[in-house]
């Protein structure tokens, strides 16, 4: 067995123990609660079908009961407010994919006309650096009020917050192409579009990338807090909407799902990094 | 006239007090079709400066390049370049370097075209079966036989080198050296080269260049290589003429090269530089 995977395996079985640790210390800080079974019942039959509310903070195990439920069927759909998990996840993907990729069209080419011409940054930088430390939330109300559509203003607020980090990484790949790659195209004579594609996009390719991560961390941030706030359908909704039914195993269940999508997402770019990253 | 022409280049940049200072000036001489010529010098002295003019890289302040009765005023196709720096494009293969220049110099040729031209150039410098690596995956050396091979891949009328070998270790450097002056005497190409090493200049140059120091460098001398070709790295130091030129040039490096710094120059410096030939 070489060193790396017995690197591997160590911090793999360490990795499993903590988890352990973590499950039992919150499994004896829960204990399960005696109830007086009459009320109970008779709260049970009042409710019929979805009865069984959980009481105080849930143990692992109910956990493990909620999420199992929740994957075992995660597309159902019963009415605005009971969907799967499935479904909520969708919508918030489907917001973060649209805004995000708006963002991708808008920032490259402005990046590269700010990166290719110090005038065009010096007149722009104001602008980018008011902009920037803006919390896209705050851009919600007008978003709302302009685009009259709670969904399309959360895709809004993805894009304005996903915009930044892209436009600056990109124009500062451009700005720091080398300058050797440079003067080897114009040597050659190579016309302007080839220059930009063959070029400048794959010299700031890993540093573009390095924007659309971060970008994308943020996205991932900024779409549950968004939906909570609009709500309507979303992992963000659906995160509040079982704090109002009071069921805090469905939240706990969201948060955890939330975090596993987001390094699932961060893992995808992390990927894509990689194929244009070059060693020097 | 002669193939290249460089008539009363100057290159004024403005100095610490805001008066303009000459970096060099009043440079002339002229290089014939299947020359190879050097220029030597300590640094500061505009070489590099004097090599981006004629590859049309950088602008003079004063006078004209004129290569085969054309003037210079851009980069071309024309004048291949081998920078100090190799600057090869990281994210390609040793092929898909020279097929970038290749492609640039002949766009309509068509893939199979371009690959076994490419190939012809490859196995010139001697980096048949690195075809597929990329430069991070190269020693120096063959980086820099790559920087070689792109440039005579796109058959210039004329290669410009910038210290191309100032990086190597003084093994790989003897190698190279030997390559070059095979694959120049095979295709007579006309080539203009800076180097700090007396050496080299005597193996590859007909004719060797002197600059005095800067600021107002000028062409001090031009001094005839009289060494009976082909020379060869192993015996050219038994050819009756190594010393005497090889000790003329380093006493101009470490003696007369001072003189000429500051102040305006004299009457004989000023035109033509003195032409220096050992006869016996």
């Amino acid at each position: 067995m070489s060193v790396g995977s017995r690197d591997f395996w160590g911090a793999a079985a360490l990795s499993l123990l903590f988890l352990l640790v973590l499950l039992g210390v919150w499994q004896l800080a829960t204990p399960p609660k005696q109830h007086a079974a009459g009320a109970n019942d008779e709260y049970a039959k009042l409710m019929g079908r979805g009865a069984k509310k959980t009481e105080g903070f849930p143990t692992p195990s109910q956990l493990g009961e909620t999420a199992w439920k929740n994957l075992a069927d995660p597309f159902y759909d019963r009415g605005s407010n009971d969907k799967g998990i499935g479904i909520q996840l969708a919508y918030s993907l489907a917001r973060v994919g649209a805004g995000y990729a708006l963002a991708i069209l808008f920032a490259v080419p402005f990046g590269f006309l700010i990166g290719m011409s110090p005038l065009m940054h010096r007149a722009l930088d104001p602008f980018i650096q008011v902009l920037k430390p803006i919390s896209p939330l705050a851009w919600m109300p007008l978003a709302l009020y302009t685009i009259k559509d709670s969904s399309v203003s959360g895709v809004f607020v993805i894009f304005i917050c996903s915009v930044w980090p892209m436009l600056i990484n990109t124009a500062h790949g451009v700005a720091s192409v080398r300058r050797d790659w440079l003067d080897v195209a114009r040597t050659l004579e190579v016309k302007t579009l080839r220059r930009a594609f063959r070029v400048i996009l794959p010299a700031a390719a890993p540093t573009i990338l390095t924007g659309m991560r971060i970008s994308m961390g943020i996205a991932w941030l900024v779409i549950v807090a968004a939906e909570m706030l609009v709500g309507g359908t979303g992992i963000g909704y659906f995160v509040w909407n079982e704090w109002n039914n009071l069921n805090l195993a469905n939240v706990i269940f969201a948060i955890l799902t939330i975090g596993v999508v987001g390094m699932a997402l961060d893992l995808a770019i992390g990927r894509l990094q990689k194929l244009v990253t070059y060693a020097d | 006239m002669a193939f290249l022409e460089v008539q009363g280049l100057s290159k004024i940049y403005p100095g610490k007090d805001g008066k303009p200072v000459p970096v060099f000036q009043d440079v002339d001489f002229s290089i014939e079709q299947g020359e190879f010529v050097c220029i030597v010098g300590h640094s500061g002295c505009g070489k590099t400066t004097i090599l981006n003019i004629l590859a049309g890289l950088d602008t003079a302040s004063e006078g004209v390049v004129i290569m085969d009765r054309r003037e210079v005023v851009g980069p071309s196709l024309d004048r291949g370049v081998v920078f100090q720096g190799h600057a090869l494009m990281p994210w390609l293969s040793v092929m898909k370097n020279i097929a970038f220049a290749v492609r640039s110099r002949w766009p309509e040729w068509d893939r199979i075209q371009v690959e076994v031209h490419c190939q012809k150039f490859i196995d010139m410098v001697g980096l048949t079966g690195a075809e597929h690596k990329k430069p991070a995956e190269l020693s120096g050396g063959m980086k820099q036989r790559v920087g070689i091979a792109r440039a005579f891949a796109i058959q210039p009328k004329m290669l410009l080198l910038d210290e191309p070998f100032g990086a190597l270790d003084a093994l790989t450097r003897g190698v190279i050296q030997d390559e070059l002056l095979k694959i120049c005497a095979a295709t007579r190409q006309t080539v203009f080269m800076i180097t700090h090493d007396v050496d080299e200049a005597l193996l590859l140059a007909d004719r060797i260049l002197l600059m005095s120091n800067g600021p107002r460098a000028v062409i001090a001398e031009a001094v005839r290589n009289t060494m009976s070709a082909p020379r060869a790295r192993h015996n050219m130091h038994h050819d009756s003429q190594y010393y005497p030129i090889r000790n003329h040039l380093v006493d101009f490096l470490l003696n007369r090269s001072k003189p000429h710094s500051g102040g305006a120059p004299d009457a004989h410096q000023r035109g033509a530089a003195k032409v220096i030939s050992f006869r016996h």
